[in-house]
């Protein structure tokens, strides 16, 4: 099967913008969604529309059953043990942020530590630190070198038996590093602590397995692997998930409720509060059927070939500077060309009709590791191809010519 | 020249340029061609924060009239500043904040009035008009 195929599933692809068919290497900051996928949308909003779990009528039946295929339909897409495992959040951060607060809450007290890298997304910055200030815990960070490589010798010394929780990045959304994750977990839990895999990168390029990996939580969004908006999943191992406290408190999470003491709901409800996005869950379950149907592995090398083509044609242009240089690389290449500004190149890429994005990508950290402002970014989908990567080739030429 | 004098002449260079990026080349051409912000002015004070650029904007009060000085560390927002500083310098406190600035539309620029637009094209002018404001309110 050839990948440029799929091109035809996606509708906006045909767009022209600015006069110039639409190249669309933003992908890392969303996807562009299937047919199949708003379509299923469509549908479910025209035929199961209604209030899920302990409804009574057919219609609520029939979209309880979608929600709950959704579950195991994620469950069976990142291999964990349950689907009691699977929460839906509205996305990566959600779930970050409910890990940080009800982990937080229920095993960190003053003194104890977490580790974060210089490489991480804001998203699995800052609520860690919002959880640091409430219960007075230290926050620790592991850097990495000019190549964008993790410095797992300095991860090694930092953890130690105060270390409750490490939280990486499967795949860089700067640098594109592939982090050896798998590598982290045992280090992590050699010294009794958890580990959180922010995957919100990785999930739509790598195929991804919580078992294999063994981590503790991990976390994705929908609409980065070709689902909707406001859906996120957040697995927990199931016996770490039934010990923490919940998130937020509502509907759907509780037992019972009376005014004296109210008791919370089983896994995986106690950690949704509130009416779920179940027409964004059954869309984001079609939207991994798509992608199986493709092949995650085969996925991963398309990616990976258009990847590589990118560096060595775009390494053709002068003055060009790449920001990430592992030898394991996924889904993103930024760089810089000479001393145009990020906001410049992209401004005039976009009159091109090529959609990039510039600028510190909610990652500062890693700016002021390489003492830049920002940096042009590049992310790929299985629907690009190598002639739109020459037409970016181009682009920056030509952009290049006209602030000299 | 009067303010809209001023803005008629940007809007005849602009005019004959169809394609985007002979606009953008013209915009970048002003920026990299202009004399920017005295080093005494390029302080933290003077600078407007946007999302990706970083522009400056100083003021001077010198009989009655104000004279801008505008610089940025990318050259299309760069660019951008420098019109609002040839079109606003030389006039005074009343004129620039009565000025109606209907060339950003006309050379279709409308996109940067978005307060979303990490340049900041607004902010800048709204800067303007603050040392407008103060220098009004100073005289008066």
């Amino acid at each position: 099967m050839s990948f440029e195929e799929t091109r035809k599933d996606f509708p906006i692809l045909t767009q022209q913008i600015y006069g110039k068919p639409l190249v669309y290497f933003d992908n890392a900051a969303t996807t562009q969604k299937p047919v199949c996928v708003i379509e299923k949308i469509k549908n479910a909003y025209y035929e199961q529309n209604a209030n899920i779990h302990r409804g009574v009528h057919f219609l609520s039946e029939r979209a309880t059953e979608a929600h709950e295929c959704a579950r195991k339909k994620v469950q069976q897409f990142i291999n964990a043990r349950s689907s009691n495992e699977i929460i839906f959040t509205r996305g990566t951060t959600e779930a970050i942020n409910l890990v940080a607060f009800s982990f937080g809450e229920t095993f960190c007290k003053e003194g104890d530590e977490i580790i974060v890298t210089e490489m991480e997304h804001h998203s699995n910055i800052v609520p860690w630190q919002m959880m640091c200030e409430r219960k007075k815990v230290h926050l620790k960070v592991a850097h990495f070198d000019e190549n964008g490589m993790l410095n797992l010798d300095e991860l090694r010394k930092l953890t130690n038996e105060n270390t409750k929780l490490i939280a990486v990045a499967h795949v860089s959304n700067v640098l594109g590093t592939v982090n050896p994750v798998k590598e982290i977990a045992q280090i992590a839990h050699a010294a009794g602590a958890l580990l959180l895999v922010d995957g919100a990168q990785s999930v739509p390029h790598l195929q991804v397995d919580v078992q294999d990996i063994d981590a503790d939580f991990f976390a994705f969004s929908g609409h980065k692997i070709y689902g909707p908006t406001g859906i996120g999943v957040l697995f927990g191992k199931e016996q770490l998930l039934e010990k923490m406290q919940p998130y937020q408190g509502g509907g759907e999470m509780i037992q019972k409720v009376t005014f004296e003491k109210t008791t919370y709901n089983e896994l995986p409800f106690k950690f949704e509060a509130g009416t779920p996005d179940f027409i964004g869950s059954t869309a984001l379950a079609e939207a991994l059927n798509y992608v199986d149907k493709l092949g995650m592995k085969n996925i991963a090398q398309y990616e990976h070939d258009l990847l590589e083509y990118a560096r060595i044609r775009l390494s053709e242009i002068d003055g060009m500077r790449f920001f990430g240089n592992a030898p394991d690389r996924s889904g993103v290449l930024s760089f810089l060309v000479g001393n145009i500004h990020p906001y410049d190149m992209g401004s005039i890429l976009d009159k091109l009709g090529i959609a990039v994005r510039t600028g510190h990508h909610c990652a500062q950290p890693v700016m002021d590791h390489f003492g830049i402002e920002g940096t042009v970014r590049t992310s790929f989908a299985f629907y690009n191809t190598k002639a739109e990567i020459d037409t970016l080739f181009n682009g920056i030429v030509r952009a290049q010519k006209m602030f000299r | 020249m009067t303010i809209n004098e001023k803005q008629d002449e940007i809007i005849a260079e602009f005019e004959f340029l169809d394609d985007w990026l002979d606009k953008y080349q013209l915009i970048i051409d002003k920026s990299q061609s202009s004399k920017g912000v005295e080093d005494k002015y390029k302080v933290e004070e003077n600078v407007i924060e946007g999302c990706q650029s970083k522009v400056w904007v100083a003021a001077e009060y010198k009989d009655g009239l104000i004279y801008f000085q505008g610089e940025s560390n990318t050259d299309i927002a760069g660019g951008i500043v420098c019109m609002l500083v040839e079109i606003l310098s030389g006039h005074t406190p009343d004129e620039i904040l009565n000025a109606d600035l209907y060339f950003i539309d006309r050379i279709g620029l409308k996109e940067h009035l978005s307060p979303t637009r990490s340049n900041g094209m607004l902010a800048m002018i709204k800067q303007m008009r603050i040392y407008a404001m103060a220098f009004k309110s100073k005289n008066n």
